[in-house]
């Protein structure tokens, strides 16, 4: 059977795992009845109806005609890979990691790294404008977080503040 | 007369200098964020809810209202000059005013959403006053079925209008629901599909989700686009006002818009988008004048009528939060968070047990209406420029807010890293096609469901027929059902998927 709508038939399926996955893991919990529903009652109810809905979605995409067949498409690794790096450099660079043994190396450092980058993901890198761009958003957020709102956050590295 | 002395200690809260000053704060960080495309209401506020913890409830709760208005206001700005609208409720703005910003009219199109989101506040706010207090005392009649109905009601609302398929979009509500189960069961202590990880037993974040599917996913997917393609406006805007003939033909769209969007608004769950969207289409079926421009070339009806009834039913959209306790949008959901964490329980007490939050909260709205126009006219010329900044310079920016946000609400570094795999999670949404906004709703309606069925099935001994013998929550299903029939049928059907087609 050929699939018709590529993103609905990959749709279904997820919902169908997600679905099935809860369900299992709501009857490891106490199931209960309807007049005594334990922890587990709703979560099972909810996992089945997303598995049926997804058994749904993709017997559609199996059936219902669509002009090109709905492709995915291209994933796009760069950006995804870029963005997400960033994200996760900015928790270990704020925070530490103190399983591996990296300090925290406090707020200025963790933006000015997130900057490059996530500024790698664009289409253009261009060394000087990230960097201003950079100093400005470290600045910038310092005023407004650190200064103004007087949220807690380590600025600097801890050897340096001590 | 009771409305008059219940707006008069309104006034009175909102018109002190220090709650004008976070009424004036909220509006210009909203307008400023809202206008950045890709950050809608939601993003915007998720990213300055920790700006208001500091603040006494009063202030907090007209400074987030104020973002609120702004960031909305700020969105139909980017909706209409960069034709990417910020949120759901701007998507029919998209149609009619990217095309009139093409032919060098982005300034008329960007006053008359102003002009009209101003009247249609006004008399949202006169209709939230009214209202509030006897459908307050319709919410004392509700039992957890009612409650769990109307949920029910309110997120088949949220999914009639979804873009995409009706089936994919109740699956994202279900996927929501299930994600508002990860966390510590408050009945029963139990620590539900949390992997012995101590941060998840809370339950994920709100803000998390948001940040992640909303930001990441979204600034993933821009940037996978080309830069030629990526369609920017750049030319020149020529009038700023609109003419006498502009406000000739706005001003009954207007009045249409507020109207239906008054009325839309306190539905729970479709609120801004269903009013903009009745709206829009409303507009489309009367007779064009002669030497009207035809309606998706750039009608600056198909602008004032949107924009007008978003607004009036975004402001209507806090009777369901004020009175019953339900959130109607993401951005109330939001709201509910930000006046728990004031120790604020949203609900039908809040009226009698906290008057002057409640009263100057409404005020305070009018007050951020006047405050938007006042601001924004004169900036329109502004924020045109603001949106020449190129996107090189402005997604670093967005992943920084982002990723800053959300560790500053727990202060805690597993919020980092959960947005992270949210920000995958959205990408993979988007690239399959699956609406992220009803997943949130579902988020954050989860736990509330399950706590009401789990009563009324209490009281009930068990008997699910609880939902359909009570006459209330009969009547709330039957809506629900109601809306369901009415979306699938063929004639309807059609006329949803062209209103979403671009022509």
């Amino acid at each position: 059977m050929r699939i018709k709508s590529q993103k609905d038939f990959f749709a279904g399926l997820l919902y169908m795992v997600i679905g099935i996955a809860f369900a299992w893991g709501a009857t490891t919990y106490n199931i209960g009845d309807g007049a005594r529903m334990g922890p587990g009652y709703f979560p099972l109810l909810l996992g089945v109806i997303l598995a049926i809905i997804g058994g749904i979605v993709m017997a559609r995409a199996l059936v219902v005609e669509t002009p090109d067949g709905d492709p995915i498409g291209r994933w796009a690794w760069k950006p995804l890979a870029f963005i997400i790096a960033a994200n996760f450099l900015f928790g270990i660079l704020l925070g530490g990691w103190p399983l591996l043994g990296i300090p925290a190396m406090g707020l200025i450092i963790a933006i000015v790294v997130l900057t490059f980058v996530a500024a790698l993901a664009g289409d253009e890198f261009k060394f000087i404008e990230v960097l201003i761009l950079a100093i400005l958003l470290a600045v910038g957020s310092w005023a407004a977080f650190v200064w103004g709102l007087n949220l807690q956050f380590q600025v600097w590295p801890s050897f340096i503040s001590g | 007369m009771e409305l008059i002395e219940h707006l008069s200690l309104g006034f009175g809260v909102a018109f002190t200098m220090q709650n004008l000053i976070y009424a004036f704060i909220g509006c210009l960080l909203g307008t400023l964020i809202g206008v950045l495309p890709g950050v809608g209401p939601v993003a915007t506020i998720a990213m300055l809810l920790p700006a208001t913890y500091a603040l006494p409830p009063v202030a907090a709760l007209i400074m987030l209202a104020g973002i609120y208005y702004g960031a909305q206001y700020g969105g139909s700005t980017t909706a209409i000059l960069v034709n990417l609208p910020g949120e759901s409720s701007s998507v029919v703005t998209v149609i009619d005013g990217y095309q009139m910003a093409r032919k060098g009219r982005a300034g008329p199109a960007l006053a008359s959403a102003g002009i009209g989101s101003f009247i249609a506040g006004c008399f949202g706010t006169l209709v939230l006053a009214g209202f509030a207090v006897p459908l307050t005392e319709v919410a004392f009649k509700f039992g957890p079925a009612e409650y769990f109905s109307l949920m029910v009601l309110g997120l088949i609302g949220a999914v009639v209008l979804a873009s995409g398929s009706l089936v994919k979009a109740i699956g994202m509500i279900v996927l929501g629901l299930l994600l508002g189960m990860v966390g510590t069961d408050v009945n029963s202590g139990v620590a539900r599909y949390s992997f012995d990880i101590p941060e998840l037993t809370d339950g994920i974040g709100f803000i998390v989700i948001a940040m992640g599917v909303f930001g990441y996913g979204e600034i993933i997917q821009n940037l996978s686009i080309k830069e030629e393609h990526r369609e920017v406006f750049t030319g020149k805007v020529t009038h700023l006002y609109p003419s006498a003939e502009d406000f000739k033909r706005m001003v009954p769209a207007v009045l249409r818009g507020t109207a239906i969007g008054s009325l839309l608004g306190i539905l729970p769950g479709g609120g801004a988008l269903l009013a903009a969207f009745a709206a829009y289409t409303i507009e489309k079926k009367t007779k064009l004048k002669p030497g009207e421009v035809p309606f998706g070339k750039g009608n600056i009806r198909g602008v004032a009528a949107p924009e007008s009834a978003n607004n009036a039913g975004s402001q209507t959209s806090f009777i369901p939060l004020l009175t019953l306790g339900i959130p109607p949008n993401a951005v109330m959901a939001l709201m509910v968070g930000a006046m728990t964490i004031h120790n604020i329980q949203p609900g039908p007490q809040v009226m009698t047990s906290n008057p002057e939050l409640f009263w100057g909260l409404i005020a305070s709205m009018w007050i951020g209406n006047l405050m938007l126009i006042i601001l924004n006219l004169p900036l329109i010329g502004l924020w045109i420029k603001l949106l020449t900044v190129p996107y090189r310079w402005l997604f670093p920016a967005i992943v920084l807010f982002c990723a800053i946000g959300v560790y500053s609400t727990n202060n805690n570094t597993w919020d980092v890293w959960m947005v992270g795999w949210f920000g995958i999670i959205g990408y993979v949404f988007i690239k399959l096609g699956m609406e992220p906004a009803p997943l949130l709703l579902g988020f954050i309606l989860g736990p509330m469901m399950e706590e009401n069925l789990r009563r009324a099935l209490l009281l009930s001994r068990g008997d699910w027929s609880v939902l359909v013998t009570r006459p209330l929550s009969a009547t709330l299903l039957a809506m629900a059902a109601a809306l369901l029939i009415i979306v699938l049928m063929p004639a309807v059907k059609k006329s949803r998927e062209e209103a979403f087609v671009e022509d």
